[in-house]
């Protein structure tokens, strides 16, 4: 059984003036043909990190990428050189990010930055790559596209840009999207539309999708399976009713349980105290042991590993079992 | 007897000019807010929702005269606080005041913790001596969590949480008894976002303060607020109690807002119905005429497009601006 995307043993380092940061360690990871993987964690846990390591995309220096495999249709993408790795960029593998505004181009017109794809990857003659990002714009649901396609970025809202964005992730039919927080510059009311649009285009183009972002509910809605990651390592990973109903790991309760919810009556909640530690800076041992409300002698001594718990289940902590 | 509330918020108005200088009228203007009333009581904490542009934000700071209101009274206590100025004013900025967004840039980087704490002492009681001064800040630093020795440290030595405390602390050492909160966790992460959380609501059960919150997180605001306002375009759309709103949303936008939220679980968020609006929130620049709503709104009929629809008291203190849910009580 071999996945379509393999990450195995990746550690990124960044080396600053202030130190060296280990942005991510040991990761690995599996994305299948047709699924939608959820990755979450708190600001600086390493997912962007990760799926920028994936795309290469990583400034180097600073950042270094210390190890690791990424495997991709039978080849490594981290010994592929550069002009090959272009090709795989835009057509294979397309990222969307968090803020659309800094994302396009403001010099060029949509119309433009998705024509571009085409004339890059498919050597589409302009004026049919023109029509053809209209056609796009349409698919992405934007009204008006002929007039849209001549808009510059900053013409455009925060929902529309992102459509947009999406419209050009998804001009090739890549097999992989990776989505980095699409929806957390966007109000609640846009962000409903553009998970919608994301779910659906899955459907029709059968991609695999990475879903990166903080919000649980997001998760919850669309991913399958989900990795929960904490100062750049993961901490469990699992599918997804098994992550929210029968978690392992202590962090994924505590992020579980800080999160007031509508659905709910009200408890008081919950919070995990302490503060995320910094990357330089990481307690011996388990990296959670000092916010940790079950840590026992052996999680300050020695940092566990990722261990099967159940099916299709892994979680990084001692416990045996569940303590609550 | 409305007068007895603490806070008396009456028909505020904030436009901005566009263009040339006093063009107001030609040049047209910007309507952030266009007509806010609201009361909100000693103790309680009035959750202010929206999306981006609703005003919410404008509203919060015409509330306490950090900007000037174009029109409306706010009174405070029973006192105009609109015609207030000089020491008058003054009296009242000790009472009332307001924590911010980022934690990043509104602590000055160039002041110690002890310095950004005490400069409100400075303002207001300019009577204390050194020594008294320093025990208030030291008291008010255990108030939110932290130690005394962090008094002698710099904004960047703490965390995203630990700098919201900061100015938690910069708010409360003048005893004030209105707070006005904007969108105070929402650059927090959400394990930090729990201890703010929690914080506030201690703190606001100790010293019986009143607090507006403004916040686009519909969950938050449930989890802390009550009563709970939601703003579209400049004006409320609806007010009510926390409960009968989350329960029995009144406002088409209401309902769309609350059903956008998605579940942490995913057995029940399969089974969520989302009511997907459509398109963006108009610019206030040239709002809809009629109900500002009506462009996205499933319920809307041929008299949304023309009149604009005023709150109207529908369930016991559940207050609704729309023509369809509010008109149904006549009709029925």
């Amino acid at each position: 059984m071999s996945h379509l995307l393999e990450v195995r043993n990746l550690s990124v380092s960044f080396h600053l003036l202030e130190g060296v940061i280990q942005a991510v360690a040991k990761v690995d990871l599996v994305l299948d043909e047709g699924e939608i993987l959820g990755i979450v964690g708190e600001s600086a846990c390493g997912k962007s990190v990760t799926a920028k390591s994936i795309m290469r995309i990583i400034p180097t220096p600073p950042g270094r990428i210390n190890s690791g495999k990424v495997l991709f249709e039978g080849r490594d993408l981290m010994e592929l050189p550069e002009e090959a790795m272009q090709e795989v960029r835009g057509e294979k593998i397309s990222m969307i990010f968090q803020e659309p505004m800094t994302s396009l181009n403001p010099a060029f017109t949509v119309g433009d930055q998705i024509s571009e794809v085409f004339r890059f990857h498919r050597r589409t003659p302009k004026a049919e790559a023109w029509e053809k990002a209209v056609e796009e714009l349409r698919r992405v649901e934007i009204p008006d596209p002929e007039k849209r396609a001549r808009s510059y970025p900053h013409e455009l809202s925060g929902g529309m840009r992102q459509r947009a964005m999406i419209a050009i992730a998804l001009a090739c039919r890549p097999r992989i999207l990776i989505a980095d927080e699409p929806t957390t510059a966007l109000d609640v009311t846009i962000q409903a539309q553009i998970l919608k649009l994301i779910a659906q285009l899955q459907g029709e183009i059968g991609m695999s999708v990475m879903l990166i972002t903080h919000n649980l509910g997001i998760v919850a809605s669309l991913a399958r399976r989900v990795a929960v990651m904490y100062a750049g390592r993961i901490v469990e990973e699992g599918p997804v009713e098994t992550i929210f109903n029968a978690h392992h790991h202590p962090y994924t309760r505590g992020l579980l349980r800080s999160v007031p919810r509508l659905d709910l009556p009200q408890g008081d909640l919950q919070e995990i105290r302490g503060t995320v530690p910094r990357l330089n800076d990481l307690p011996e041992g388990c990296t959670f042991s000092n916010r940790c409300d079950f840590v026992m002698d052996l999680c300050r001594r020695q940092e566990p590993e990722l261990r099967p718990v159940g099916e299709g289940h892994v979680s990084r902590c001692w416990l045996d079992q569940r303590l609550w | 007897m409305k007068s007895m509330s603490m806070l008396s918020v009456r028909n505020l108005k904030k436009y901005f000019p566009i263009g040339r200088k006093f063009s107001l009228g030609r040049g047209g203007s910007v309507r952030a807010v266009d007509g806010v009333s609201l009361e909100v009581q000693r103790g309680q904490i009035l959750g202010l929702v929206g999306e981006s542009g609703c005003g919410k934000t404008t509203a919060g700071r015409a509330i306490l005269r950090l900007i000037e209101p174009t029109e409306g009274r706010v009174l405070f206590d029973g006192e105009d606080l609109t015609a207030a100025g000089g020491a008058d004013l003054k009296r009242f900025r000790r009472r009332m005041q307001i924590v911010f967004q980022d934690p990043y840039s509104s602590l000055d980087p160039r002041m110690s913790v002890f310095r950004i704490i005490k400069e409100p002492l400075d303002n207001f009681f300019s009577g204390l001596n050194s020594r008294r001064k320093r025990d208030r800040v030291a008291e008010t630093l255990g108030r939110v969590g932290l130690l005394p020795e962090h008094m002698t440290r710099f904004p960047h030595e703490f965390s995203g949480g630990q700098r919201q405390r900061i100015a938690l602390a910069r708010a409360l050492v003048s005893e004030p008894e209105l707070i006005v909160c904007d969108e105070p966790v929402s650059a927090l992460d959400v394990s930090i976002q729990a201890q703010v959380i929690n914080l506030m609501k201690k703190l606001q059960r100790e010293l019986n303060l009143s607090l507006i919150f403004i916040s686009h997180d519909l969950a938050v605001v449930e989890y802390l607020c009550d009563p709970v306002a939601v703003m579209y375009l400049g004006r409320i759309a609806e007010i009510s109690p926390k409960e009968s709103l989350y329960k029995r949303p009144l406002h088409p936008y209401t309902e769309a807002l609350l059903s956008a939220v998605p579940i942490p679980d995913p057995v029940l968020e399969k089974k969520r119905k989302v009511q997907l609006l459509s398109g963006d929130v108009p610019s206030p620049l040239n709002s809809p005429p009629g109900c500002a709503f009506h462009p996205r709104c499933s319920l809307k009929t041929d008299a949304c497009k023309e009149l604009r629809p005023e709150l109207e008291e529908v369930l016991p203190g559940h207050w609704v601006a729309c023509l369809v849910r509010g008109g149904r009580r006549n009709g029925a």
